[in-house]
């Protein structure tokens, strides 16, 4: 009888002690997923993730539409990380068409892409909050990221989802006077940030609930290819800035930062230090921009690669190595077009992690994967 | 006006741009790690290109095992950060490209090794029941659990010997063609 059921019908049987529970999608602590758990008391013996409820078929729609057109479907994935969420796919656009970009260009998109990263770092932080019960976590991090996303208004013109990033370069120029505008609001905005840790990462009660929920070994981190945040908590020094730098990254002093516990604490500070660190960058990127120059190399109409070729570029995201595979045929729009999340990465961790978890701290594990369910179903 | 802020800009930084130069032009390392797989496996794999920082081999599905096998051992390469399906309808057949990385070796900390491998392409696909079957990678790299079960579900090919074929993103009781095959056309397009 099983047999004949397609796969994923297939029904299970279980022991009569353990109780199967559907956390989500409608569940507002599991975002937009199902995760389907296995309980033994107040125990999870088995944890089956189960992703695709915001699937929309980005990677066939890439196939319908040209390299230009292409560009503000491919930030909806991530809205409020969409410099990022861009940013392999144009740097690939790059490299299939021969294109060199400006300088200028380079250093405003080291800029908007670290302060993508703060406003995406914020929201989740925002969520992570609540979903412990800290809603002081909630409302400080919603409201110190309109620093920034005002900063991003003023560049592109939208508040999220800014398709600011094309090949070739950004779409406008900086606006007269940011420099000095963006260094104010960085400075406050990392002033502001570091008075989290008096609220909330040196809150005994914060530290009770993750210390030793969920550990990740190193070797685990590494078997399961976790990446960014997930992979720097649990003592594995990889951040693409540092080892593959792309764009202006490697004139720039970056520093990456790794925790040893792999531990639920470990995987949500590290975001946390990790905008501490784009501060720096943002401050030494507005120090070296050249003043003024060219943003955007004009493309042709309908720009065209030369012939069958393929491309595998990846950028460090706020949830870790995004990278984009386009094969293309030598026609105006994609053959192929792969994105590699972050996101859909790290959730193979989880299964490992809520194992012989109590079922009170599955928030605390899923949210500290810096998982964002959208993100992962493209 | 312009043109006098642009002579300062660089004058100020003239080293930056050729000093990094040099290294990127010169794929000496790549061409190592090529030869290496060619020097074990000889004409059983074709290297389909070495650019900077990317290595290309394609394999046929009876080798694609050993290889990655000794990708792992022999290499240090230890997890795969992309497996994306390619559909080739004049060819009759589809592509799985493997992108495999290290962590635990820092010299190849940039480097991605692109596997690629062919599957036969049914007209009428009958997902998991008809030819379209690979030897599955999850024994040698345990991080392509869920890359598998995706291109399963988006492009009908079955990898034997994964423990857990089951759908992933797509609904269960989807009866429509693998989506993303180049005969499934999105409507009104």
């Amino acid at each position: 009888m099983t047999a004949e059921l397609p796969p994923g019908l297939a029904i299970q049987k279980v022991d009569e002690r353990i109780m199967t529970l559907n956390v989500g999608p409608q569940h507002p602590g599991s975002g937009h997923m199902r995760i389907i758990v296995q309980i033994d008391g107040d125990y999870i013996v088995a944890c089956d993730p189960d992703p695709g409820y915001v699937h929309r078929g980005e990677e066939k729609m890439a196939e319908y539409r040209n390299y230009i057109t292409n560009i503000p479907h491919l930030e909806r994935p991530v809205i409020h990380d969409s410099c990022n969420a861009l940013y392999p796919y144009v740097l690939g656009v790059e490299e299939l068409l021969g294109i060199e970009v400006p300088e200028r260009a380079q250093y405003v998109r080291v800029i908007c892409s670290e302060l993508n990263r703060c406003i995406y770092t914020m929201y989740w932080l925002a969520i992570y909050g609540i979903f412990l019960g800290h809603s002081t976590m909630f409302m400080w991090p919603a409201g110190d990221r309109e620093l920034l996303i005002d900063l991003m208004e003023k560049i592109s013109g939208a508040r999220v989802t800014h398709a600011h990033f094309v090949p070739g370069g950004v779409r406008n120029d900086l606006p007269p006077n940011f420099e000095e505008v963006c260094l104010r609001q960085v400075n406050y905005f990392e002033k502001r940030i570091k008075e989290y840790a008096a609220v909330f990462y040196d809150n005994p009660i914060l530290i009770s609930r993750t210390e030793n929920t969920g550990v990740l070994s190193r070797e685990d981190a590494i078997r399961l290819g976790t990446t960014g945040s997930v992979l720097r908590a649990s003592g594995v020094d990889y951040d693409l800035r540092l080892k593959e730098p792309y764009d202006v990254y490697e004139e720039l002093d970056v520093h990456t930062n790794v925790m040893k516990e792999g531990d639920s604490y470990a995987r949500s500070k590290v975001p946390w230090l990790d905008m501490l660190e784009s501060c720096n960058i943002i401050r030494q990127a507005l120090q070296k921009m050249p003043k003024s120059g060219s943003v955007r190399v004009k493309l042709k109409p309908n720009p065209k690669g030369k012939g069958l070729d393929s491309v595998y570029k990846r950028v460090e995201s706020g949830r870790g190595s995004l990278g984009c595979h386009i094969v293309s045929d030598g026609k105006v729009e994609p053959y192929r077009l792969k994105l590699s999340v972050g996101s859909f990465r790290n959730l193979i961790a989880l299964p490992y992690l809520l194992k012989g978890e109590k079922l009170g701290n599955m928030p605390s594990v899923y949210w500290s994967l810096n998982y964002w369910p959208v993100e992962a179903d493209r | 006006m312009s043109t006098d802020t642009k002579q300062v800009t660089s004058e100020e930084k003239p080293a930056a741009k050729p000093a990094a130069k040099p290294a990127a032009n010169l794929p000496a390392f790549e061409n190592s790690i090529s030869d290496k797989i060619v020097e074990k496996f000889g004409d059983k794999i074709e290297v389909e290109f070495v650019k900077e920082n990317r290595v290309g081999i394609k394999v046929d599905k009876e080798n694609i095992h050993d290889v990655a096998e000794f990708i792992r051992d022999g290499l240090n390469y230890d997890h795969v950060e992309s497996v994306s399906g390619v559909d080739y309808p004049q060819d009759k057949e589809i592509e799985v490209v493997y992108h495999i990385g290290s962590y635990s070796d820092s010299s190849l900390a940039k480097q991605i090794l692109v596997l690629a491998t062919r599957a036969v392409r049914e007209e009428n696909p009958i997902p998991g029941k008809d030819a379209t079957k690979l030897p599955t990678l999850r024994d040698i790299f345990y991080s392509v659990e869920f890359h598998e079960r995706e291109v399963f579900e988006m492009f009908g090919v079955y990898f034997t010997g994964h423990p857990d074929n089951r759908r992933l993103l797509l609904p269960e009781d989807w009866a429509d063609l693998p989506p993303l095959r180049k005969d499934f056309a999105i409507k009104g397009r």
